[in-house]
């Protein structure tokens, strides 16, 4: 289930130490498809953890939750790249954690206007998107530095990443302690749930079986690498 | 009907910040290699998760009240010049706690669990005591999960671990015990 | 050993020419006005949904509570005493009862919202009863944080939800089938949440009760 390939020279990283001053020359749509693999949020940067676990007992609210994140690191890049070269930069970081928070606000509102129950169900955890230390790593690390198109691109590559891992974590912990998808039974009555997945420690467990497999995946790389060196190459 | 002490047992126990609700979970991780900095971290925040409260409280009262849709923006605002001026007069004035404390202090400005703590007491609708009880208990919540976790860490360190779990595998499962300790808490104060 | 980065970055070295405090004033009014329209704009446009969607809701919890009534009046609770006139500043946080009747104006009961710690988290329930005779008419969980498959089947048991229409609080939680009319049985491996649920109901009960009579006094005139 989780195909994603790990740069072996990632040693669980920050944000900055991938984007060296500025930004490696490439297209938007690698810059999509970085935040999805290599650079996933989750599972390699390990960045926005409280929401990865708070909220993904089920499959509906850890998609949500991910698609709100998109919107807001969508609409933050975008307005970050815009302004980028206005903003002086004393007043960065006020500057972008003010975008930050409005597009947070924005989103709230429009969850509790079209899903309130979804909304009901994440609680806080909308506002505190805020907190989301990932959202400020893109806009410091690669929105202030790059064009609009390129912005924007990386964070919905970014977004889209951290909503296939909350709703890769979302669905295991859903279909193992609900024995249901988004709701829907899976198996018959006589099926037991696991309860523990659903609550919290199910959450710690979850994600640190899915880093063990990453790590596994990554292991099983190097060690392929250094059999055969040139084979050993990591997609891009 | 909402005693204190249910309060404080609730937050510091059964609904412990870290290990049940999943609030600053990255100094839980990022900061607990050793117990003396993992309790003088979780000492500094709930220096901070109490002045959080006082500032919330008076927002919520004075200056939010007719607007609702601006609090996550000021609380995060306020947030972060809160802890910006207590460090600065720390320095200033105590200047043996700035060094105990202080290099701590800017962590904890993006600390979800300081947010948290602010949008919690105010969808609960807390009052002043209340607030400051609620503070309390999820800054010592917070310590007694920092300290439990970097005394394993220290540990760990000193096993033979495989390969795949020496980076943050082992450190998620080990979250995932503790987390099970304190389900043990649940139905304390409530239960009779 | 690092674990996830967490703090602002850094900022980078200051390589040009600091800004004058006007242009970083300006920068961040600007802004903050900008944020601030976007916001109230947003605000005002999907208010309408919200407040429809929380009616639904309580108009959801009413009928079922009070076993769907032709018409309901909302008190609200002010000064201590029941009003049926709404006052000037209504909130979520403002306490209300309806009071239902059926489609013959034969008064139902009157459904209530009340709050108590359960197992984990605070259990807040709506509550049907009979002023006159403390009856419940049955009971509707608004928000639980109970464990699942556990304690959140105060929810979706319905052998437990079945018992309450008909029993006369204060109720009593017994482990055995009950033997009279103030006596439910708890759900087995949730007994403390099924215990906060009639204890809940009791308290609930015991102070509404005389606030409704006292309103029927009063409305008798």
């Amino acid at each position: 289930m989780t195909s994603v390939p790990v740069a072996e020279a990632a040693p669980a990283p920050g944000a900055q130490e991938f984007i060296p001053g500025a930004p490696p020359p490439a297209s938007a749509i690698a810059d999509i498809w970085r935040g999805i693999g290599r650079e996933n949020p989750v599972l390699v940067q390990l960045l926005g953890m409280c929401p990865t676990m708070a909220v993904t007992n089920v499959l509906a609210n850890g998609l949500a939750m991910g698609l709100a994140t998109t919107f807001v690191l969508v609409g933050s890049g975008l307005f970050v790249s815009l302004f980028r070269k206005y903003i002086a930069n004393e007043v960065r970081i006020t500057s972008y954690i003010l975008i930050i928070a409005t597009f947070v606000t924005l989103a709230d509102m429009l969850l509790a206007a079209t899903f309130p129950d979804i909304r009901k169900a994440l609680g806080p955890f909308i506002p505190l998107i805020v907190a989301n230390c990932l959202l400020l790593g893109r806009a410091e690390a690669f929105a202030a530095k790059v064009p609009v198109k390129r912005a924007v691109a990386d964070g919905l590559g970014m977004g889209l990443g951290f909503t296939l891992s909350l709703s890769m974590l979302s669905t295991i912990r859903e279909v193992l302690g609900k024995g249901s998808i988004l709701g829907h039974p899976l198996f018959g009555p006589r099926f037991e749930p696991w309860v523990f997945m659903m609550l919290p420690p199910g959450g710690f467990l979850a994600l640190g079986i899915a880093l063990l497999g990453v790590a596994y995946v990554g292991e099983l790389r190097k060690r392929r690498a250094r059999r055969a060196p040139v084979a050993g190459r990591v997609a891009a | 009907m909402r005693d204190l002490s249910w309060i404080f047992i609730s937050t510091m126990l059964v609904n412990n910040f870290t290990l049940v609700m999943f609030l600053g979970l990255c100094s839980f991780f990022g900061v607990t290699g050793k117990v003396e900095t993992a309790w003088r971290l979780g000492l500094a925040n709930t220096f901070v998760l109490v002045l959080t409260a006082v500032s919330v409280w008076v927002l919520n009262t004075f200056v939010l009240a007719q607007t609702p849709y601006l609090r996550t923006i000021a609380f995060i605002v306020v947030i972060a010049s809160v802890v910006q001026i207590v460090e600065m007069a720390v320095k200033k004035y105590l200047p043996v706690l700035f060094r105990q404390l202080g290099i701590y202090l800017p962590l904890i400005t993006t600390n979800c669990a300081i947010l948290g703590l602010a949008l919690f007491q105010t969808s609960r609708g807390y009052t002043f005591v209340e607030g400051l009880v609620f503070a309390l208990g999820a800054g010592l919540g917070l310590t007694v999960a920092l300290s439990l976790m970097a005394s394993i860490r220290e540990r760990t360190e000193l096993s033979d671990v495989p390969a795949v779990a020496r980076r943050m595998g082992l450190v998620l499962v080990i979250a995932s015990c503790l987390s099970m300790a304190f389900m043990g808490f649940a139905g304390m104060g409530t239960a009779g | 050993m690092s674990g996830p980065a967490c703090h602002v970055p850094e900022p980078p070295p200051a390589v040009h020419k600091s800004t004058p405090a006007w242009r970083l004033l300006l920068t961040l009014v600007v802004a903050g006005a900008a944020a601030g329209w976007l916001i109230v704009s947003v605000y005002n446009a999907t208010l309408p949904a919200v407040e429809r969607h929380a009616a639904e809701q309580v108009n959801e919890a009413v009928r079922q509570v009070l076993k769907a009534p032709a018409r309901w009046d909302t008190l609200y609770l002010v000064d201590g005493a029941l009003t049926s006139k709404r006052p000037a500043s209504v909130n979520a946080e403002t306490p209300m009862a309806f009071v239902g009747y059926d489609a013959g104006g034969r008064r139902i009961g009157a459904a209530i919202t009340a709050a108590e710690p359960g197992f984990q988290e605070l259990v807040t329930l709506m509550i049907g009863f009979d002023p006159a005779t403390g009856a419940l008419t049955g009971y509707d969980v608004l928000d639980q944080q109970e464990t699942p498959g556990l304690g959140d089947r105060i929810e979706s048991d319905t052998d437990f939800t079945r018992q309450f229409p008909g029993r006369v609080a204060p109720l009593v939680g017994v482990k055995r089938a009950p033997a009279t009319p103030n006596e439910v049985q708890t759900i087995t491996g949730a007994t403390i949440s099924s215990r906060a649920v009639v204890r809940i109901i009791n308290d609930a009960v015991a102070r509404w009760r005389p606030l409704l009579q006292a309103y029927d006094r009063g409305g008798q005139e």
